[in-house]
């Protein structure tokens, strides 16, 4: 009771306009100097990893899916293997893996910011060779059959009658797959990026004395600004899905 | 490798695994619950309580747990709402995992066929009724798979804990690199005992895939 009591008591300090022997609060402090700019900043360090990342995936992700469909039982095993590892472990401990362990077992000094690349392309093509493995499999064997019939070659069936049948379902996967990767390379900050995370952090603590809350609103806008950026991805993947369904 | 090392150090991450899996399993619970009543919200087209339903799930859905947690750990207290780090985290996962579970009872509500809700209806089923003894119980056979693949991805979203100061997995871990500089038996635990965690659960998961394929009707 008592407890509650005494919070109720701070919320409301905190919400009614007191005496607040110089010390300024609430949404100010993003327009306060550069830090809009600081945040907006951080949040571009944020967007160039994981743009970065998806394109270097994506060209990647399409030979290894390919690869997954060959019939080599070698092939088969070790990229089923690969995919399942990337897979079943969290990308913070892949990006602690090699941003931690490849400075011990190779004496490599990587970068936060290269690690992080290394780990979304890994994860990306996993994730990715998956997505165009299904699509390829989906593909009934009478499409290749019937190209054939027709007198196409192996090189035409693939540009006029494969590629265009799967990149429907692909596109919009893959899209989302981007949004993946924005929300997932937030975890850079854990191995010391200094990405939209790092920079509110940074706001908040040099501004300790003069916002004493603006823990709220800064986290508040971060939060934002990731939907902002995420939000209208998914939707245009979402359109892309429906419209292609048929 | 410095097997003393870890036969010395195995104890923190038997201990950090337990707190992981706690976390998890009372998030993913509370998850299940609000994904269960956000999408029969949606699937009854509920006039307001649908809006909130989907813009909840957007606005969880688009945002990282990371953030969300910052939010609630570091934030939150200035509007004099203070969480442990061990509620923040169920807190954090339950939002999260909510919207993921509303998209998986969502896609299976909708699979299951019209004529089931009309026959129940006029066997003189109540609303609520065949809604709890013959539309979500196949709803749920058919969202399994996603139901799985969704209890994996909160376990192993709960790796982003270590950064609200709950001594996960991930903590013990640079804890250890930190202290000893034991960089390879550290990392090497860590990939173990997530190893540990999750695969079971995803053998089960196709296990189980397998076998509900035969729940399905007609087909």
């Amino acid at each position: 009771m008592r407890a509650s009591a005494i919070e109720l008591f701070s919320l409301s300090s905190l919400l009614s306009l007191q005496n607040t022997g110089g010390r300024e609060r609430g949404i100010g402090i993003l327009f306060d100097g550069n830090n809009f700019e600081r945040l907006m900043g951080g949040l571009f360090v944020t967007i160039r990893i994981s743009l970065l990342s998806a394109a270097l995936s994506l060209p990647l992700g399409i030979l290894f899916g390919m690869l997954m469909t060959r019939r080599n039982p070698l092939t088969k095993a070790l990229s089923r293997i690969y995919l399942d590892f990337i897979r079943i472990m969290p990308q913070l401990v892949l990006l602690f893996l090699v941003y931690f362990g490849t400075a011990r077992a190779f004496a490599l000094s990587l970068s936060g910011e290269l690690s992080a690349v290394i780990v979304f392309v890994l994860w990306g093509t996993a994730e990715l060779g998956d997505l165009v493995r299904g699509a390829l499999v989906s593909i009934p064997r009478i499409q290749y059959e019937s190209a054939a019939a027709l007198g196409l070659t192996p090189l035409q069936t693939a540009f006029f009658i494969i590629i265009p049948q799967t990149v429907r379902r692909l596109i919009p996967l893959a899209i989302n797959l981007v949004t993946r990767m924005v929300k997932t390379s937030s975890l850079v900050v854990l191995i010391g990026v200094v990405e939209v995370l790092k920079t509110g952090q940074q706001i908040i603590d040099a501004n300790r004395f003069r916002y004493p809350t603006a823990a709220l609103p800064i986290y508040g806008v971060i939060f934002l600004l990731y939907f902002l950026v995420c939000w209208p991805i998914s939707l245009f993947a979402g359109c892309l899905e429906k419209r292609w369904r048929d | 490798m410095d097997f003393s090392f870890i036969r010395r150090f195995a104890p923190m991450y038997f201990d950090a695994a337990r707190l992981t899996l706690g976390i998890a399993a009372l998030g993913i619970l509370f998850s299940v619950l609000i994904g269960a009543l956000c999408s029969v919200t949606e699937y009854y087209k509920l006039p307001i309580l649908r809006r909130i339903a989907s813009a909840y799930v957007e606005l969880s859905r688009n945002t990282p747990l990371l953030v969300q947690l910052f939010f609630l750990y570091f934030g939150l207290p200035k509007l004099g709402i203070r969480m442990s780090s061990a509620l923040c985290g169920v807190v954090g996962l339950s939002f999260l995992g909510g919207a993921y579970m509303t998209e998986s009872f969502r896609a299976g509500l909708e699979a299951v066929e019209g004529v089931q809700r009309e026959a129940a209806l006029s066997l003189g089923l109540t609303p609520l009724q065949s809604m709890g003894y013959v539309i979500f119980p196949q709803a749920l056979a058919l969202s399994v798979p996603s139901l799985v693949a969704n209890v994996i991805f909160l376990i192993k979203e709960t790796s982003v804990f270590s950064a609200i100061a709950l001594a996960d997995l991930m903590y013990v871990a640079k804890d250890l690199i930190g202290l000893y500089y034991q960089t390879e038996e550290a990392l090497f635990m860590l990939v173990l005992s997530y190893l540990v965690l999750l695969l079971p659960i995803s053998i089960l998961g196709t296990l189980l895939e397998r076998r509900l394929r035969y729940a399905g009707f007609g087909d």
